[in-house]
């Protein structure tokens, strides 16, 4: 079980790592042509580093837009980011005092993340304008992300797992070591569902993420006055084609 | 044309409607015919292998955009901007829905260019570009206004414009073209601007608007045409010339010229400030049409460009002209290039040299439709959200009733006229009306509420559009108005001395020429 598990995290964080690379390396390479920010937007590249952090940790615009949608989104997104950071327990030694001060917190978290899936899965369900736009895949993502979450609590609060062998069998794996793991069913389904999400990120929705960092709506300074945006196509095409037949 | 109800204003402007699916798959516009598509390097007619056509095309645009390369594949279906375009709001359709309008493309870039959607098209959405794919692709690629109300609310700002514009650049090229714009880019390479006005039926348009402007204020002001060695080149759109009300705001700007003693000159050359080339999407297109106004600006030795009342015309000079036609610098760099007649304005009223006498609108109330170019997609001034304030400080120095509309309703949160995007043509009627339900809605909560008699705009589209459809709500149709028809209204001019009829007024006089 122990090799099951170990080969299977290896290759799933393999394929999370070069599929985010290859996807990330094509966002970066494809260029923006135009200045396209939506407006207002900042005039200096500080000023788009603000929208974009007050976007990525505040959700703004979806605050703006739907106060339903960003509670249970929030919610869901920033109990998940205490949760992973308390998961850093398991993955260093000494434990950082400040991941032992969160543990409580991230512990108690697993409730509020439960509370935003739900909440996002039945407006889902419920309202006709989003069930209309949701499919299969939209389903399937909220059940891998709710077992993982249930699995998770059922390790926290109902039966207990053996964590100091989960850690010396997770340390293990950092360091290219395999060390049993505890033969805990929960637990390891907890870890299936996880690499099964790692491998999905990287071809679905998931790529929101790395996404809205390249978003030219979002991350363009308001400043086509000032400075010339050139990118490579848009300066061959002005070189070449000044008064060149139309289209291709 | 259909028959079609205009819906009941007496809602809110963000009532959500039921779904009422399929309700508008019959809107289409004309097709253009072969020799418009082919005068823009288009095939004639639907190529033989137009799937295979169409998907090179694809690729080839996902690898030129990063939006929509990123767009395609960031969206999470939160729905967060399913209720913000107002195409659904009117119609209710759920593919006038932004994410619904996405996916009729995503569900193709899912099935040809992504490992998911080639080896699970089921699970993904995944589809293959089938005639009824192409159908819908016509249809609601076609009743999106680029207005990106969408992407203000998005989380990740996905930008609906860039994907209809995609999918019209696509379907150029296989030969699925739009009747409307096509025909209108042709007319721009062939004489010049949209409506086909040759040179000197301009000329001659312009000597009687001299003769009215002197009957009406006895001040002999101009409106020169390829004057060279003018300081300022006025590109507008083309609306301008004739058309009411457009044209009382071309009386504006010359009024406003006149009294700041600052030369300038129309162009024969670049009559025309609109360029619709962005709403087909097409990046050659928009450039051969932006550098008619380059060559017109250097051939008439001007030091400054100013572009008149147009909202995506302002689009595209302030975002995309540095970029397809620049760099500017054989023009004055001490003023903004380009530089929007709303700033022009704004700036002589800041410096006090402008006679205003506002009582002059007293017979108006008015209120300000934020277009959607200009306030979603481009600025004025040096500080964000300048595209709000100086269109209505102009509007406040110049008339003393003003009221806004809804908050949710103005500024970034505008919602577009209906008629945006290319989509201002009679075939689409029902559209447009039906999608100026939420500004509709919004403007006769300030005509019950205030008293609102009259709405300003500074978009030609917006002028023209609102002139057809307000009708239908109920509305005269010159209730819409020019900003610089306002400001025409309330300038003053001090008659001139007998012997010398070529000065401005007063103190601020530079000369005029
Ligand atoms: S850009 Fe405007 S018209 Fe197009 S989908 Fe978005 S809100 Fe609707
Ligand atoms: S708001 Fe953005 S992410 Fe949400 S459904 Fe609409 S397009 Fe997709």
């Amino acid at each position: 079980m122990s090799t099951f598990v170990g080969i299977f995290l290896y290759l799933t964080t393999l394929i999370l790592v070069v599929g985010l690379i290859v996807r990330i390396r094509r966002y970066a390479v494809v260029p923006a042509p135009l200045k396209i920010p939506t407006t207002p937007a900042p005039t200096t590249t500080g000023g788009v580093v603000l929208r974009m952090a007050r976007e990525v940790v505040l959700f703004e615009s979806l605050f703006r837009a739907n106060k339903w949608i960003w509670i249970f989104g929030w919610m869901f997104h920033a109990a998940m980011l205490l949760i992973l950071l308390r998961h850093l327990r398991y993955f260093i030694e000494p434990v950082w005092t400040w991941v032992v001060l969160i543990q409580p917190f991230g512990k108690y978290a697993a409730f509020a993340m439960a509370i935003g899936l739900a909440g996002l899965w039945l407006r889902r369900i419920l309202v006709e304008r989003i069930r209309y736009i949701t499919g299969p895949s939209d389903h399937l993502m909220l059940a891998l992300l709710a077992g993982i979450t249930l699995t998770g609590m059922a390790m926290s609060f109902a039966v207990a797992t053996d964590i100091v062998s989960l850690k010396t069998f997770v340390l293990g794996l950092l360091r290219l070591e395999l060390h049993p793991i505890p033969s805990d069913a929960i637990l390891i389904v907890h870890l299936v569902l996880v690499g099964t999400l790692l491998v999905v990120f990287p071809f679905s929705k998931l790529l929101h993420a790395p996404g809205i960092f390249f978003s030219p709506t979002r991350n363009q300074v308001d400043d086509p006055r000032e400075r010339r945006h050139i990118t490579p196509w848009s300066t061959e095409r002005l070189s070449g084609h000044r008064a060149g037949g139309a289209g291709d | 044309m259909a028959e079609f109800e205009t819906p009941k204003l007496g809602e809110a402007p963000d009532t959500i409607p039921c779904l009422s699916i399929g309700s508008m798959a019959h809107s289409k516009p004309y097709k253009a015919a072969a020799e418009h598509q082919e005068k823009l390097g288009f095939p004639g007619e639907l190529v033989e292998n137009w799937q295979e056509k169409a998907i090179d095309k694809f690729g080839e645009l996902l690898g030129k955009y990063r939006g929509l390369q990123v767009y395609m594949d960031a969206c999470v279906k939160c729905g967060a901007c399913t209720d913000k375009c107002h195409y659904f709001l009117g119609t209710g359709d759920p593919k006038n829905m932004p994410v619904a309008r996405q996916d009729l493309m995503r569900k193709v870039y899912r099935r040809y260019f992504t490992t998911a959607g080639k080896w699970l098209p089921w699970l993904v959405g995944a589809e293959d570009f089938t005639e009824d794919v192409l159908e819908d692709w016509y249809s609601y690629f076609h009743q999106c206004s680029q207005c990106r109300r969408c992407s203000v609310y998005c989380p990740y700002g996905i930008d609906t414009a860039e994907i209809s514009m995609a999918g019209r650049e696509i379907m150029d090229h296989i030969g699925v073209g739009q009747k409307y714009s096509n025909e209108i880019i042709g007319k721009v390479h062939d004489i010049g601007n949209n409506l086909g006005l040759p040179a000197n039926a301009l000329r001659a348009t312009l000597e009687d608007l001299e003769e009215d402007l002197e009957e009406e204020t006895g001040v002999e002001i101009r409106l020169p045409l390829d004057e060279k060695g003018a300081d300022v080149l006025l590109v507008t759109p083309s609306a301008d010339f004739f058309a009411e009300p457009h044209v009382d705001g071309l009386l504006g700007y010359a009024k406003v010229f006149h009294q700041a003693g600052t030369s300038w000159t129309l162009s024969t050359h670049a009559s025309e400030a609109a360029n619709f080339a962005i709403f087909t999407g097409s990046y050659d297109q928009m450039k051969q049409i932006a550098e008619r106004i380059r060559k017109a600006a250097e051939d008439l030795g001007v030091k400054r460009i100013v572009v008149g009342e147009c909202g995506h015309a302002w689009r595209v000079a302030y975002n995309f002209w540095n970029t397809l036609i620049g760099p500017f610098d054989f023009l004055d760099q001490n003023y903004p290039i380009p530089q929007h007649i709303c700033e022009f304005t704004h700036d002589l009223i800041i410096q006090d040299k402008l006679t205003l006498d506002p009582s002059k609108n007293d017979h108006m109330t008015l209120t300000f439709h934020d277009s959607c170019n200009v306030a979603r997609a481009s600025r004025m001034g040096e500080n964000p959200g300048g595209q709000f304030t100086y269109p209505r400080e102009i509007i406040k120095a110049v008339c003393n009733n003003f009221v806004d509309m809804a908050a949710e309703t103005i500024h970034e949160n505008t919602f577009c006229c209906g008629g945006g995007g290319g989509l201002l043509t009679d075939d689409l009627v029902e559209l447009r009306v039906k999608g100026a339900k939420p500004r509709m809605e919004a403007y006769r909560q300030v005509v019950e509420d205030h008293g609102v008699t009259n709405l300003a705009a500074i978009c030609a589209i917006c002028k023209t559009q609102f002139a057809k459809v307000m009708p239908y709500y109920g509305f005269e149709m010159d209730a819409i108005v020019s900003v610089h028809q306002l400001v025409s209204n309330a300038i003053v001019f001090e008659p001139e001395p007998e012997d010398d009829g070529d000065q401005g007024t007063g103190e601020d006089d530079h000369g005029g020429e």
